[in-house]
């Protein structure tokens, strides 16, 4: 499904992604960790297509297509979704009026009418208990004065509504409590399906323990320099980052 | 010859051609008008209050001044600028002269609603009562519309009416043989505790230039409800000089909403006056431009008596090479204790030629008093850009979602559904997206 091969990114002259190749297959679930600075933020953005980074070398397909050339907005309809570490407070456009927008865009890419306004209600009903969200979220402005769970809730519910092929999930466990935690994980796991995959940015395990892992890879100054299966997260989370960096060292 | 001599030299042509039709009151109120522009012609970028607002590139054309020109019109080429979906009441101008076919008018016991030939004929004593009493008829383009100004809408509400429908308001210029300078004036009075709501429109259908000054005189009794909206949008070669005094009695509330959104120069002069205490005035304004265009808010708010309250709300949104102008004067006489006065100016810069000058001005002369003024300059926010594209919002429809947020919130005051709805739609089209935007409920 997603394709990366050799890619490097810059910002501002500097190189962040250094070199990196990853492969993910449909009904995976990817975990990629990784100490501060490793460039998994950078790693997500450049898939979602922020135009801020510099891609100088390698390729991103996506479903066999180079997405490089792609806008954010089309790389989203292509089937690509990224929840954001800090999703962004957008006042005066209601979290209706938006995903109603994002679903119509989409649908209109490719080449189908507008959701009819009742089909659109039953979805969004349905998939608010999904996350377990208040009937009030739906006309307030987007992520304005939500707490950082709500947030990031709001975020997989628009994952739920959008359904992606490929959905990625930046830090989606930070700022959450554990009761949250659940919910989102099981949010996750409920939209998970054969077809689809999952590819996780997180820095700690616990978010793993609830969303399984098949592959787990280990990002580290702009390299993919080590993975493994669930267990590599349960080592990272005991011994830390360090004796990677030592193994690389060496 | 120059457009300043031009009028100047005319006028004694045009106050023979009235042939004594008028009362000697408004004789001597003309002659008073071109004096003082004899005296201080157009205004130019030394003054301190157009500093910032050329209006040589407007007065170079050689404008007719004369009337007579075509009112061949039919109501499909009206409609368009009309607000639709609502029954109203409709004074429509054509090139400045009153259009009786396209318009609805009403003469009833309680409510007049007409243009000003007829006020002069059948309402002198209201005319003279008001006509020219509000206006400050020193500044150099009200005297020039004294001088010249024979038409515009008459609107009066007896005390204790509430005027059943919307009044639109509509000049439309449609010679396509000549450039045209008009010097049209309206005159509303509203008694004590009556309500009434306006919209008023200046558009061109043809691409000679157009040069209107309009001025508008506005009394609202005690108790009474005034809603006055402005759509300024425009053809690229009309140039609108609007100076509108607004003076509010006891415990009235008057608002007075701008959308200016096209037009090659428009320069906006509003002054509110309070008469009586307990008053409210509200501007609100979205200033959407994009061209070579130019906007310029002025604004006045006189509080002479205590205990009344102002708020401006101006929001701005300029792209390409357009240029706004803010400039709100506030002042707070020593008597004028317990006033509240705000106002706020955000604008948005969408490019790096777009220019914004904006100046609040309060001059306090009481000592308790809440007071306040603000003023922003951004640009749209390129992480929002970015969400809303990932979530598959293309960046152009992304924008218009984070502009329409921005300025939504100027629309506050509009309680007829199908108006805001259109206003709305205008903004929308403006923005050339087709969104569905709403305000969020808070």
């Amino acid at each position: 499904m997603l394709k990366i091969q050799d890619l490097k990114v810059e910002i501002e002259g500097k190189e962040i992604i250094k070199g990196l190749n990853l492969e993910i297959n449909k009904g995976e679930v990817h975990a990629i960790m990784g100490p501060n600075g490793a460039g998994k933020s950078t790693l997500s953005a450049v898939i979602a297509g922020r135009e801020e980074y510099e891609v100088t070398a390698g390729t991103i397909e996506f479903e066999g297509k180079d997405i490089m050339d792609l806008a954010p907005e089309e790389r989203a309809h292509a089937g690509v979704f990224l929840s954001f570490q800090y999703p962004v407070e957008i006042p005066g456009v209601s979290v209706t009026n938006f995903i109603k927008t994002a679903i119509n865009e989409s649908r209109k890419a490719r080449g189908l009418e507008p959701m009819e306004a009742k089909d659109l209600l039953k979805l969004m009903r349905e998939k608010q208990q999904l996350l377990a969200m208040d009937k009030t979220f739906m006309s307030r402005s987007i992520n304005e004065g939500f707490s950082g769970g709500e947030k990031k809730r709001n975020e997989i519910f628009q994952m739920a509504m959008l359904d992606p092929k490929l959905a990625i999930l930046d830090e989606t466990d930070s700022g959450l409590d554990i009761d949250a935690l659940k919910i989102v994980a099981n949010g996750v796991n409920k939209l998970k399906n054969e077809d689809n995959a999952v590819m996780v940015i997180t820095h700690y395990q616990r978010l793993l323990d609830h969303i399984i892992p098949d592959f787990v890879h280990v990002l580290f100054d702009g390299k993919i320099v080590k993975s493994g299966d669930k267990n590599l997260a349960i080592k990272l989370e005991e011994k830390g980052y360090d004796w990677i960096k030592q193994e690389i060292e060496a | 010859m120059k457009l300043q001599e031009k009028l100047i030299s005319s006028f004694d042509k045009f106050g023979k051609s009235l042939n004594g039709s008028e009362t000697d009151s408004l004789r001597k109120l003309r002659a008073e008008g071109i004096e003082v522009f004899k005296a201080k012609g157009f205004p130019t970028t030394k003054d301190e209050e157009w500093k910032y607002t050329p209006l040589n590139k407007s007065i170079k054309h050689d404008y007719d001044l004369a009337d007579g020109f075509s009112s061949d019109i039919k109501s499909e080429d009206v409609d368009p600028f009309l607000c639709t979906g609502i029954d109203s009441y409709k004074v429509v101008f054509v090139n400045g002269v009153f259009n009786a076919s396209l318009s609805n008018i009403t003469s009833q016991d309680k409510f007049f609603v007409s243009h000003l030939k007829d006020a002069f004929e059948g309402k002198s004593e209201i005319f003279n009562k008001y006509y020219g009493k509000l206006a400050d008829t020193q500044q150099s383009m009200v005297a020039l519309n004294t001088a010249y100004a024979q038409e515009g809408a008459f609107v009066y509400v007896k005390a204790g009416t509430v005027v059943d429908k919307l009044i639109q308001i509509i000049y439309i210029n449609n010679d396509s043989s000549r450039a045209m300078m008009n010097q049209v004036r309206n005159l509303f009075v509203v008694e004590d505790r009556a309500e009434v709501q306006i919209l008023e429109r200046h558009q061109s259908l043809s691409d000679e230039s157009v040069f209107t000054n309009v001025v508008t005189e506005t009394s609202v009794g005690n108790e009474s409800h005034f809603k006055h909206f402005k759509v300024q949008n425009d053809r690229k070669t009309t140039t609108l000089v609007d100076s509108t005094f607004v003076k509010q009695g006891t415990s009235s509330n008057a608002l007075v909403d701008t959308f200016a959104f096209g037009g090659e120069l428009t320069r906006n002069n509003l002054h509110f006056e309070f008469a009586g205490e307990h008053a409210e005035a509200h501007m609100d304004a979205i200033t959407l431009l994009k061209g070579n265009t130019v906007v310029d808010h002025h604004t006045f708010v006189d509080h002479a008596v205590p205990n009344c309250q102002s708020n401006q709300l101006y929001k701005g949104i300029y792209d390409e090479k357009s240029k706004g102008v803010f400039n709100g004067k506030v002042m707070v006489r020593r008597d004028a204790q317990k006033t509240n006065a705000f106002q706020q100016n955000n604008n948005l810069l969408l490019t790096d030629h777009a220019v914004i000058d904006t100046k609040p001005q309060l001059e306090i002369f009481a000592d308790d008093v809440a007071c306040s003024h603000g003023c922003t300059i951004g640009q749209l926010d390129d992480e929002a850009l970015f969400y809303m594209q990932s979530r598959g919002i293309p960046r152009k429809e992304a924008k218009a979602f984070l502009m329409f947020a921005f300025a939504g919130d100027t629309l506050k005051n509009i309680t007829i559904p199908e108006l805001k709805e259109q206003l709305i739609n205008l903004v929308a089209c403006e923005l050339k997206v087709d969104l569905e935007l709403n305000e969020v409920n808070l």
